[in-house]
């Protein structure tokens, strides 16, 4: 077996165009994910019985789903109940409400990390529980928990392929219609392959920036 | 006249299994300074926590400035206080704490001017002017814009004291301030609390371990043990004179620690 290198430069382009597009689901449904997964965090800790329930079994039943199985459910059973929504639109918030089950869990680390003895404090003041929520334990919450929400940004990133079971254009789609076309899919694969490395590496980069930066501050 | 300003009525407490506070009855005057002493566990931080609604009693009633702190009155009835009720009665007092707990997120002023001007409802200027003056009593005016992982450790306890009156209670609350803190840094702290007895017009409920300054600032002395109150004194006359066997004793063991 030889390694065409003329067919994987020709492969570069097309899958370029591949993960931009996975790049755009990931960023939206990321942003999903971080804003959802913080609501689903307060909620959980909610004094209302009628919240904090039916959002726990959302999340538990959720994370315990395949993604794939999510994408097929949001894209070929929702359109039957009358809400249609595009396919990126789709992908991305199945990937952001998917992701939003674990970031939840990383917000509520964050937050039980947040001393007890902050909260007495801002209740000795008399701050408003908004107030509590929003100036001292949140401040405190989210910084040290960046490093794990920014390793699901990655991880959101790596299961874009399975987006192309809902017809969106992205990397793996590129192979698989390009394979179909010259069937040189050892080529494809290699070149995908080294731009989801690149790609994740380059996401990867400021998140462990964050990390080693949260760490001297805590040392 | 003085007005009794805090009452506990036949209050209880366990934690689990352990009687924490027993059947304990008694009353503060408005402007009292009363310092709490007994061994651990007597329940003498339980008594501050509860005036900070930070711990419900199991039983018994807590009357705050003539209103029922865990209660409020529905028509004829109390029923048990909800959120609203408790926020409101949080105003009269406030709370510092043995291990500071500054916001460290904050910088010192802000640490000082965030409920004045978000509870209060003061203008930001007049927030800054108070905490300003307030940081300077405490002989920290050069420390505004410090973030309170750069202080030390009494540093930050007199940026809590400076936070806590920055609120104007009418009760202040001191639960072992100086107990993290070594010998140096603690005298520097109680030095400060000697100048807020003078100089403010607050109730202040003290529990510590530090007993020259309890003698020195204290109009009454409470000795707890096992959740109740064994002597009530003031301070001359319950640390040169105690009458009861476990005062002395434990007075005993205090001045042989330090």
């Amino acid at each position: 077996m030889t390694f065409d290198w003329q067919a994987a430069w020709e492969a570069v382009p097309p899958l370029l165009r591949g993960l931009v597009i996975a790049l755009q689901a990931a960023a939206i449904g990321y942003v999903i994910a971080l804003v959802l997964g913080l609501g689903f965090a307060l909620s959980r800790r909610s004094h209302q019985r009628w919240v904090r329930l039916p959002v726990g079994f959302f999340v538990e039943f959720v994370r315990s789903t395949p993604l794939l199985v999510q994408l097929f459910f949001l894209f070929f059973v929702l359109p039957t109940v009358g809400i249609e929504l595009s396919a990126m639109a789709t992908g991305a918030i199945g990937l952001g409400v998917h992701y939003a089950t674990y970031t939840s869990e990383v917000y509520r680390a964050g937050i039980d990390g947040v001393p007890t003895g902050q909260w007495e404090a801002a209740k000795a003041l008399s701050l408003s529980r908004s107030r509590t929520w929003t100036r001292v334990v949140l401040p405190q919450a989210v910084p040290r928990v960046v490093p794990a929400l920014g390793n699901y940004a990655i991880a959101l990133f790596k299961d874009t392929p399975q987006l192309t079971v809902i017809t969106i254009a992205e990397v793996l789609s590129v192979v698989k219609a390009v394979g179909a076309q010259n069937f040189q899919y050892l080529e494809l694969i290699t070149v995908a392959g080294l731009l989801y490395l690149i790609t994740a590496l380059l996401i990867a980069w400021p998140v462990r920036v964050l990390e080693h930066r949260y760490r001297r501050e805590v040392a | 006249m003085t007005t009794e300003l805090i009452t506990f009525d036949r209050v209880d407490k366990r934690f689990a299994d352990t009687v924490v506070l027993d059947d304990l009855s008694f009353t503060v005057r408005a402007g009292e300074r009363v310092t709490l002493i007994g061994p651990s566990g007597s329940g003498k931080t339980t008594i501050l926590r509860m005036l900070m609604t930070l711990t419900r009693p199991d039983s018994g009633t807590i009357t705050l400035a003539g209103e029922p702190l865990f209660h409020e009155r529905r028509g004829d009835t109390l029923v048990a206080a909800g959120e609203r009720h408790l926020r409101t009665m949080r105003r009269h007092t406030t709370m510092v704490f043995q291990q500071y707990n500054l916001f460290p997120n904050m910088r010192v002023l802000r640490n000082v001017t965030e409920a004045p001007v978000h509870v209060l409802g003061l203008e930001k200027e007049e927030a800054e002017e108070r905490a300003r003056g307030l940081l300077d009593m405490v002989g920290l005016a050069g420390k505004l814009d410090a973030y309170p992982s750069q202080l030390s450790g009494g540093q930050q306890q007199r940026v809590a004291i400076a936070r806590a009156l920055a609120m104007r209670p009418d009760v202040l609350l001191l639960d072992e301030v100086t107990s993290a803190l070594d010998p140096e840094l603690a005298a520097e702290v109680l030095d400060v609390l000697r100048d807020v007895a003078r100089t403010f017009d607050v109730t202040m409920l003290c529990v510590t371990h530090a007993m020259k300054f309890a003698r020195d600032v204290s109009d009454r002395v409470l000795m707890f043990n096992e959740g109740r109150i064994i002597e009530s004194a003031p301070p001359d006359e319950l640390f040169d004179a105690p009458k009861q066997e476990r005062t002395r004793q434990f007075l005993r063991s205090v001045i042989d620690e330090s």
